[in-house]
């Protein structure tokens, strides 16, 4: 599904990613762990193509197609999602009309007439009663006063409701408690099937402890040190990052 | 003319939908300003004694002015020959007044159809199933073409017509309260006003009636050269309500064009007026060539205990917008509004705000503004909260939010606060913010392209405003702040 090939970025002349190569796929859970500072982040932005990096060498392949040529929005609407660690706030704008906005915006980019608000917010509500969200969250300002916590489910609520082919957590497990990593990691499990993959990048272990993924591979000075199955997060989790930088 | 000259004019028509010039046989009064060409004016209209000698006065207060023009607002603009405009523009069909709606020039009525107008009241009536009914007002230059739903109105005693038919028709009302909250003296524009008005809306609600549809004026500066400077006048008997709207288009034209209006509210014991105003006059292009020059003088006074006067407005357009819809707080419990969004885009300003001056009694305003600007806008927010010392109790409260798309646009806020009541509470906010790269980030991988981000996320800077609009014109006004911010991106 996602193929990264000989890839090097650097931010104003700093090589943050240096030669990578990763490949994963369809139907594939897949982790990036790495210390802080190792380019984890860099990596999810220039899959969802933010700018600001310059691209020195490389090409990412999204079924099939090389996407670095692609705006963000067409990224999006090809099926790629990513799970902010900062997801923004834009007062004014109710979550869910942020939501059915997105989700037109990718319809009308694939030639789909637009949703129909009725079944739309039928979804939405159905939805957040699974994942145990207060009903208030639908209208409540995006991402507007919302805690940290919040912030991350909704991102979660998000990925379910946009279907993506490809989902890309970065640090979503980040200053959570155990109800939020519970309520993403359900979230999670209600998205993952054969057909779409995922990206879990992370500092820590716990999140992957109830994700299992398929495939670690543990990353350093924008490389891959080491790969391996889950039974890796256990060494890490012993040993330390230490242990192989 | 070139291929590409014509490609350019029509890429440039579309930036501005309303910049038609409609072909109709049109009445000038002479170039320029004298006793005469007030005189002339009244003449046309028919007017009494009175009238006349109050225009005269206005124009000679005017005169003493010599031309001096108020500085002191944060705007650019070239000094305005007043003796090369032509104060009178008529259609000539309107010679002979229209006796019914059937009798309008054709091409008028295409001219406002193009606007999305529509002044055949059977257009409404056919519309769809329960579609909210508006009574419009429509003046073309210098003079009203059109009242829609009148019968309706009668029945229930509202007036609601053009100011020169108010003249004829109600003389006392427009006798007693002409100028009453807006004197003739106020300041350069309102006195110039006063002296040569041509046309406007006339709103009359009697005790305890609520008005049951919306009332609405719709102002178009067609001829070229010709200043526009209407004058609106409403009155809420005690107990009533009324809910008035105002929109404005013009032509596109190199040279800018003069607007100088002035509305007077006056609201009785109990009564309630709401005006709400969707200000699209054209901007200018983009290198700041033409573009109206929209000096407006508005005020309201709660003259009655528990009465209300609301201000909204959305100005997206004009070159110089100069205008400070306010409201004098006089009866006891009485309560004033201003909501105001405000967009400069391109080479636009805009110094713009609110008064709010408190007399009576347990008194409150509310103050909330946002400041839009792109491009090279420059944008005002300019306020006065005075409480004077009979108005114990008092409340003010001023929100005053300032966006900033780009990097060569500029916001300013200057409010003054005067408070002379020490049991009064006086409260202001005030934020700058700018639309940030993570912001449009965010929406552009949730799938959402970039203008259509910033056109959300203004919108959602503004919602406090624009809820506050009845809602036919609240999603007018949300797509016009999204066409105005064309380009403003990328």
């Amino acid at each position: 599904m996602l193929e990264i090939k000989n890839l090097s970025v650097s931010v104003q002349n700093k090589i943050i990613i240096n030669s990578l190569n990763l490949e994963i796929e369809r139907g594939k859970k897949v982790a990036i762990m790495g210390p802080n500072g190792s380019g984890k982040s860099t990596l999810s932005n220039v899959i969802a193509g933010k700018h600001g990096y310059q691209i020195n060498n490389g090409k990412i392949f999204f079924n099939g197609i090389n996407i670095l040529e692609l705006d963000p929005e067409e990224r999006a609407a090809k099926g790629i999602y990513l799970a902010f660690q900062y997801p923004v706030e834009i007062p004014g704008i109710a979550n869910s009309s942020f939501l059915r906005t997105a989700l037109n915006s990718i319809r009308k980019y694939n030639g789909e007439k637009d949703l129909n608000t009725r079944e739309f917010l039928e979804e939405c509500k159905d939805l957040s009663k699974r994942l145990n969200l207060d009903a208030s969250f639908l209208s409540r300002d995006l991402n507007t006063g919302f805690s940290g916590g919040e912030k991350k489910k909704n991102e979660i609520f998000h990925m379910l409701m946009m279907k993506p082919k490809l989902c890309i957590l970065d640090e979503i497990d980040s200053g959570l408690d155990i109800d939020a990593l519970k309520v993403i990691s359900d979230g999670v499990s209600k998205y993952s099937n054969e057909n779409n993959s995922l990206l879990i990048i992370t500092h820590y272990q716990r999140l992957l402890d109830y994700i299992k993924p398929d495939e670690v591979h543990i990353f350093n000075e924008g490389k891959i040190i080491k790969s391996g199955d889950y039974n890796l997060v256990k060494t890490l989790e012993e040993k330390g990052y230490q242990e192989f930088v | 003319m070139t291929t590409s000259e014509t490609a350019k004019i029509v890429e440039e028509a579309s930036e501005y939908k309303y910049g038609f010039t409609t072909d109709i046989e049109q009445e000038f009064a002479p170039k320029g300003l004298n006793v005469d060409i007030v005189k002339f004016i009244s003449k046309k209209k028919n007017e009494p004694q009175w009238l006349l000698n109050w225009r005269l006065n206005a124009f000679d207060m005017w005169k003493k002015r010599k031309y001096e023009m108020p500085k002191w607002a944060n705007l650019k603009y070239d000094n305005i020959n007043f003796q090369d405009i032509h104060y009178f523009a008529a259609p000539k069909s309107d010679e002979e007044k229209p006796k019914s709606l059937d009798e309008i020039d054709p091409e008028l009525l295409r001219a406002y159809n193009k606007l999305g107008i529509p002044l055949k009241e059977q257009e409404f009536l056919a519309g769809i199933k329960n579609s909210h009914k508006v009574a419009i007002d429509a003046v073309f230059d210098s003079v009203s073409v059109a009242t829609t739903f009148k019968d309706e109105l009668n029945k229930l005693g509202i007036i609601f017509c053009s100011f020169s038919e108010a003249v004829q028709n109600h003389p006392d009302l427009v006798k007693k309260y002409l100028g009453s909250v807006v004197p003739t003296n106020d300041n350069f524009f309102s006195n110039l006003n006063s002296a040569v008005f041509s046309d406007g809306s006339f709103v009359y609600i009697p005790p305890n009636v609520k008005c049951p549809m919306e009332l609405s004026t719709y102002f178009r500066i067609n001829a070229a050269n010709t200043g526009q400077f209407e004058r609106t006048l409403i009155i809420a008997d005690r107990g009533s309500y009324v809910s008035y709207l105002e929109g404005c288009t013009a032509p596109m034209r190199d040279e800018n064009q003069l607007h100088a209006a002035v509305v007077e509210l006056v609201a009785l014991e109990d009564a309630e007026i709401k005006y709400s105003t969707v200000q699209n006059w054209y901007p200018g292009d983009k290198n700041g060539n033409g573009g109206i020059y929209n000096f407006v003088t508005k005020r309201g006074t709660c003259l009655g205990d528990n009465s209300k006067i609301s201000w909204t407005q959305v100005e997206t357009g004009s070159a110089v917008t100069w205008k400070y819809p306010s409201v004098i707080l006089k009866g006891n419990n009485s309560k004033g509004e201003f909501y105001s969004v405000a967009l400069s885009n391109n080479m636009q300003q805009a110094d713009t705000g609110t008064k709010m001056i408190h007399l009576g009694k347990n008194t409150s305003s509310r103050i909330v503004s946002k400041g839009i600007s792109a491009g090279k806008g420059q944008q005002t927010y300019r306020g006065l909260v005075s409480v004077l010392p009979n108005a114990s109790n008092a409340k003010n409260f001023t929100q005053c939010d300032s966006l900033l798309i780009g990097n060569d646009c500029g916001a300013h806020t200057v409010p003054y606060i005067n408070v002379r009541n020490e049991l009064s509470d006086v409260a202001h906010e005030a934020t700058t913010s700018k639309i940030s790269e993570e912001q449009l980030f965010y929406c552009r991988q949730r799938g959402i392209n970039e203008e259509d981000a910033t056109a959300l996320i203004v919108n959602g800077f503004c919602r406090e405003v624009l809820k506050n609009l009845p809602m036919e014109f609240a999603v007018e006004a949300k797509k016009l702040l999204e066409l105005s911010l064309e380009g403003a991106v990328g």
